[in-house]
């Protein structure tokens, strides 16, 4: 196999120290745990980034340890793997940066800070796995070291959240195990992209790896939230602003959605799935999901609610593009990884602010917030638009693919689904964004910080600023060299090569 | 036999304990924790130097006195052996630590137990006696040290509900250890010898033989608290002081399963049937999902991780129908074999870090608050993090979630399931799994949660909370060698080996 | 019947009723009586198979180890004794209330 590096094993290394550091300083060292969070998240850009310029000219790094017998703990870098790590890291930094003023003076927070690190690591990991007992390494991982920031604040409503959330994720993850478990013994220890493993036993153990795909299927469709495994996602929206932001937009459900992605892509193969009808059952729940996740958005007045179940509906986004067998909707559900991710995590940095501004959790009480933090309100709105699928932000890119892909499978009931989401998507935001630019302001509010002369902490306004812009970005830049776009599309390509 | 390399190390494994605790016997009370503590910290480098010796040698024997057996006694050291002594030594390190600081703080109200140590290093001695044992009559000579230690270390806080629960415990390892002898005795007397390695050999099937490896099962199985004789021991582990739960959970009923993996794999192969596998197979199934279903009924920490006890050594007993193969299936071609040793010895090395590290916190917690009812855990991260951060990740070992020793367990047992095809286990071990992390999440949820009054969290050691959190930690570093560690066991004999049952032997095994 | 049968299988039978007596009693001084029974069979049925297999003169091994027998026995039953003893000088229980 290739040469051993420990590049990938010191992507990890960068979020691991500083958090087990973090922990073991005193909770009055705020200068130090700063500089140690900030230190390990740029780390961990650099290393990311340096790491994709070597695998752009060919270099291959991989680490490999045998645990025992023929179980093997390995990180591989593969595109798709440097994709998912690539959003984790960037998102991660404008977090930590977000999260430091977010929690200015919170309690805890050293806890905070380093279950945070100890997350990102988890998600880095399921990003650069292996294969995929690695993958479920990280996936049980990343379940643990969210618990204590999902119960974070300590309340009894938060520590009943706790509960849900970890019967669901723990349940998901012993489905998983079962699974992981049963391929590795009818099909050995395999390593993402050896699809041509499960290709020569489908002719002897089809029923069998029919079974194994559902059970790994519904193992990580609780992270990825889709019908009816959704029910914990809305319920963790207790945690605070920063965890809400980073790990229910980006690292646990996209864990989910990652995973799926790699089960259908990189384990059983796309030619071998489709050819075993493993995915029309995908294809439905995702759509019914989507369009569920979006109607119950509809009746939400608490904002992060509301947001919550749009990301129960945009998830499966993702993997509606994965059951659609086709460059194009591949190349959707892949770039739709990172779009959605960046446009969420605007959104749910906007309702951190105001709440934290403005002390507002509810959407009825939005009106003119606009006018008084333009910017935060701006990057929402870019990132609304980016929602309902309008050029020239990210959304549109990801629904163009998807809907041309559904053409192109001959799927049109899919055309139909993300022509009713997109709806839903204006139906539910769109009030949000009409309240806050053109209903009068509440004159009575008053801000609950003092910031100056910035609408609020710049802390907390340069992170919805930056991953705004982002989302446009994306979207703008979608045909340029190196854009989310193209490296989705190089990676749906050698998908479809023969 | 005898052409093994022969080394003073076993000899030294019993005799220093020994020794050492005559010798604490000597002085006051202070005097004996200080011989006792650094007795134990002697008997454990001793121990992982033994541990070395055989990594660097192989098996190494010891013939006492120079007195050949039969009325000589022999010491053998194999890999597994070594391993078992090896865990014996780090984990009652930590222990032995714990406790010198544990009693010192309670000196002045309760004389500090200095005879804790006495006993303790005796239990050691019998431990790594047990461990290295080539004779059944020496098994249960170094099952009745560690039987009477044991009690006398569980009712040595003298409370009532803790004499009473020792009482049980004591009559209940005088009946186990009666159980076995009486195996012992006709086995001798059908064969004239007790040496397990020529038992191995020429021990036939028979009705005699069949008899004597019921009731030496049974015995065994009364002294691991193996479903359904597992009443005794939530009382037992309970009610005694905190590093004694620790020992008896982590160690002592290792000790039983011990023998009865070696009995079962090196001796009675030939009157062992796949019937016989799936029994105590599903004994210990049944002791998995009730421990851990009574476990998750409890309001009291340390009867929580007692109940969990009898679950985590049920997970053990189901490692027998693995080894114990189908007729007609011969050992070169199950796969399983190996996965399922493996699952068998991380489950002991993982429950004993993680067991220890859990009574010891419950000890922290009681001396913290004056009692261990879970309701007043509330706000525990607040006040002792150390020791809630202990508690969860030994608990997260005990679920068997990644990348603890109790998954490389559990992720083993599974595997050795679907490989040999005996599917139904599966679904018990996951049960498992979830009504432990139901438990163990009840815990940590408290944990979080807000106090609701204002329960009066008494300053603790900090070193008392670091022993817990290093056991704790140890339970996931496990992991770590797993790789030259299953090399090492696989390089002596018994590892990876599995039992031909054969049709003939079958129809005795029935009888 | 040989000698050693009647031996062996007295030990049996005592064996039993020690065994039954354990389970069956609450009392303490039953339950240890009880396991000192069944120590008497077991002891008894190791020196029943050294008088079978004395050729000229009795198989020495069973007795070294009855006799070590005994002592743990009398060991753990003075042990046994002497918790009973003190539970009952505490509480003045002399049995097990809520034995399985």
């Amino acid at each position: 196999m290739e040469t051993t590096s420990i590049l990938p094993l010191l992507i990890l290394i960068s979020s691991l120290i500083p958090g087990t550091l973090i922990m073991l300083l005193r909770e009055d060292q705020v200068p130090l745990r700063t500089f140690l969070n900030l230190l390990g998240a740029v780390a961990k850009v650099g290393l990311v980034g340096w790491v994709f310029a070597g695998y752009m000219r060919g270099e291959e790094y991989s680490f490999i340890f045998n645990l025992a017998l023929d179980l093997t703990f390995a990180l591989r870098v593969d595109q798709l793997g440097l994709f998912f790590a690539a959003l984790s890291s960037v998102l991660w930094l404008v977090t930590t940066l977000y999260a430091i003023g977010y929690l200015e003076g919170g309690q805890h927070r050293r806890r905070f800070f380093a279950f945070f690190s100890f997350c990102v690591t988890a998600s880095t990991g399921i990003a650069l796995s292996g294969n995929v007992v690695t993958f479920f390494i990280f996936y049980e991982f990343l379940t643990l070291s969210t618990y204590p920031l999902v119960v974070h604040r300590g309340t009894d409503k938060a520590v009943e959240a706790g509960r849900t959330y970890l019967w669901y994720t723990i349940g998901g993850g012993t489905v998983l195990f079962l699974g992981v478990v049963g391929l590795f013994v009818t099909a050995g220890p395999i390593y993402f992209g050896q699809t041509e493993i499960i290709e020569g036993l489908i002719s002897t153990h089809s029923t069998q790896l029919t079974i194994l795909f559902f059970i790994m299927l519904t193992g990580l469709a609780v992270k990825a939230a889709i019908f009816p495994l959704h029910g914990w996602l809305p319920v963790s929206m207790v945690a605070p602003a920063p965890v809400s932001a980073l790990l229910h937009a980006v690292a646990v459900v996209k864990a989910g959605a990652f995973g799926i992605v790699r089960l259908v892509y990189d384990v059983y193969g796309i030619r071998i799935a489709d050819q075993m009808n493993l995915l029309t059952p995908l294809a439905i729940f995702a759509a019914f999901t989507i369009v569920y996740g979006s109607v119950r958005a509809l009746f939400q007045d608490d904002f992060k609610k509301r947001l919550a179940f749009s990301t129960v509906s945009q998830l499966s986004y993702i993997a509606l593009g994965v059951a659609i067998v086709g460059f194009l909707s591949t190349t959707g559900a892949v770039v739709h990884l990172v779009h959605q991710g960046i446009m969420k995590i605007t959104m749910f940095f906007a309702a951190g602010n105001i709440a934290e501004t403005y002390g507002y959790s509810k959407i009825s009480q939005l009106n003119g917030i606009g006018r008084r933090m333009p910017l935060t309100m701006g990057a929402f709105t870019i990132a609304v638009f980016g929602m309902i699928g309008l050029p020239p932000v990210a959304g549109f890119v990801s629904k163009w693919y998807l809907g041309l892909g559904a053409v192109e499978a001959g799927s049109y009931w899919v055309v139909l689904v993300l022509l009713a989401s997109s709806a839903l998507n204006a139906a539910y935001f769109l009030p949000i964004v009409y309240r806050a630019w053109f209903c009068e302001p509440d004159q009575e509010a008053v801000p609950l910080l003092s910031s100056g002369r910035l609408e609020t902490k710049a802390l907390l306004l340069i992170p919805v600023v930056v991953t705004g812009l982002l989302s446009l970005a994306a979207g703008v830049f979608a045909a340029v060299a190196g854009s989310p776009l193209s490296i989705a599309r190089e990676i749906a390509e050698k998908l479809y090569m023969p | 036999m005898t052409d093994l390399p022969t080394s003073p190390f076993p000899a030294f494994l019993v005799g220093l304990p020994v020794l050492l605790a005559t010798l604490s016997l000597f002085f006051r009370a202070r005097g004996k924790a200080v011989v006792g503590l650094a007795g134990s910290l002697l008997t454990g480098v001793m121990a992982l130097f033994a541990l070395f010796e055989v990594t660097r040698r192989g098996t190494v024997i010891h013939i006492l006195g120079g007195w050949e057996p039969p009325l000589g006694i022999l010491l053998r050291m194999d890999p597994l052996a070594a391993v078992f002594i090896g865990m014996t030594a780090v984990v009652g390190i930590f222990i032995s630590l714990y406790a010198w600081r544990y009693f010192r703080a309670q000196e002045a109200t309760t004389g500090g137990f200095p005879l804790f140590w006495p006993l303790w290093l005796f239990l050691w001695a019998g431990l790594n006696g047990l461990f290295l044992s080539n004779d059944l009559f020496n098994l249960f000579v170094t099952l009745e040290v560690i039987g009477i230690s044991a009690v006398a270390l569980a009712v040595l806080s003298g409370k009532k509900t803790a004499l009473v629960a020792g009482l049980r415990y004591l009559l209940v390892a005088i009946t186990g250890s009666m159980a076995y002898l009486f195996g012992v005795a006709l086995i001798y007397g059908s064969t004239g010898t007790l040496d397990l390695g020529l038992l191995g050999q020429v021990l036939e099937p028979g009705t005699t033989t069949t008899f004597a490896l019921l009731v030496i099962t049974l015995g065994l199985m009364i002294k691991m608290a193996g479903f359904p004789f597992h009443f005794w021991l939530p009382p037992a582990h309970s009610s005694a002081l905190a590093p004694v739960s620790a020992l008896l959970s982590a160690l002592v009923v290792k000790g039983a399963f011990y023998i009865l993996l070696r009995l079962w794999m090196e001796v009675f192969g030939v009157s062992l049937t796949y019937a016989a596998g799936q029994l105590i197979g599903l004994a210990g199934a049944i002791a998995v999902i009730w421990g851990s279903w009574q476990a998750f009924m409890q309001t009291s920490l340390k009867l929580i991780v007692a109940h969990s006890s009898v679950a985590q050594l049920g997970y053990l007993l189901m490692i027998f129908p693995l080894l114990i193969l189908a007729p007609g299936v011969t050992a070169d071609s199950a796969d399983w074999l190996s996965p399922a040793w493996t699952a068998g010895v991380y489950q002991v090395i993982a429950h004993a870090f993680a067991k220890a590290s859990f009574f010891l916190s419950a000890g922290i917690i009681i001396m913290a608050l004056g009692h261990d009812r879970i309701e007043s855990l509330r706000d525990l991260v607040g006040h002792m993090r150390i020791t809630a951060l202990a508690i969860a990740i030994a608990g997260v070992s005990l679920i068997g979630l990644p990348p603890s020793g109790g998954f490389m367990a559990k992720w083993m047992l599974l595997k050795g399931i679907f490989l040999s095809g005996q599917w139904w286990w599966a679904p018990v071990v996951l049960t498992g799994s979830l009504l432990t992390a139901g438990y163990v999440f009840m815990l940590l949820r408290l944990a979080f949660a807000p106090a609701r009054e204002k329960e009066a969290f008494r300053p603790v050691p900090r070193s008392l909370e670091v022993c817990a959190l290093v056991l704790a930690l140890g339970s996931f570093l496990i992991v770590l060698p797993a790789d030259n560690l299953i090399q090492f066991l696989q390089s002596g004999e018994v590892f990876g080996t599995g039992i031909e049952s054969i049709m003939e032997g079958g129809a005795h095994g029935n009888d | 019947m040989e000698t050693y049968q009647i031996y062996n299988l007295t030990s049996a039978v005592l064996f039993v009723i020690g065994i039954g007596g354990v389970f069956a009693a609450r009392h303490f001084i039953r339950k240890i009586i009880a396991t000192i029974i069944m120590g008497g069979g077991v002891f008894l049925s190791f020196v029943s198979f050294a008088e079978r297999d004395a050729l000229t003169f009795a198989d020495p091994v069973p007795h070294a180890l009855v006799i070590t027998g005994i002592v743990v026995a009398v060991a753990s039953a003075a042990f046994a004794l002497a918790l009973a003893r003190r539970i009952y000088q505490l509480t003045g229980e002399e049995s097990f209330t809520n034995d399985k």
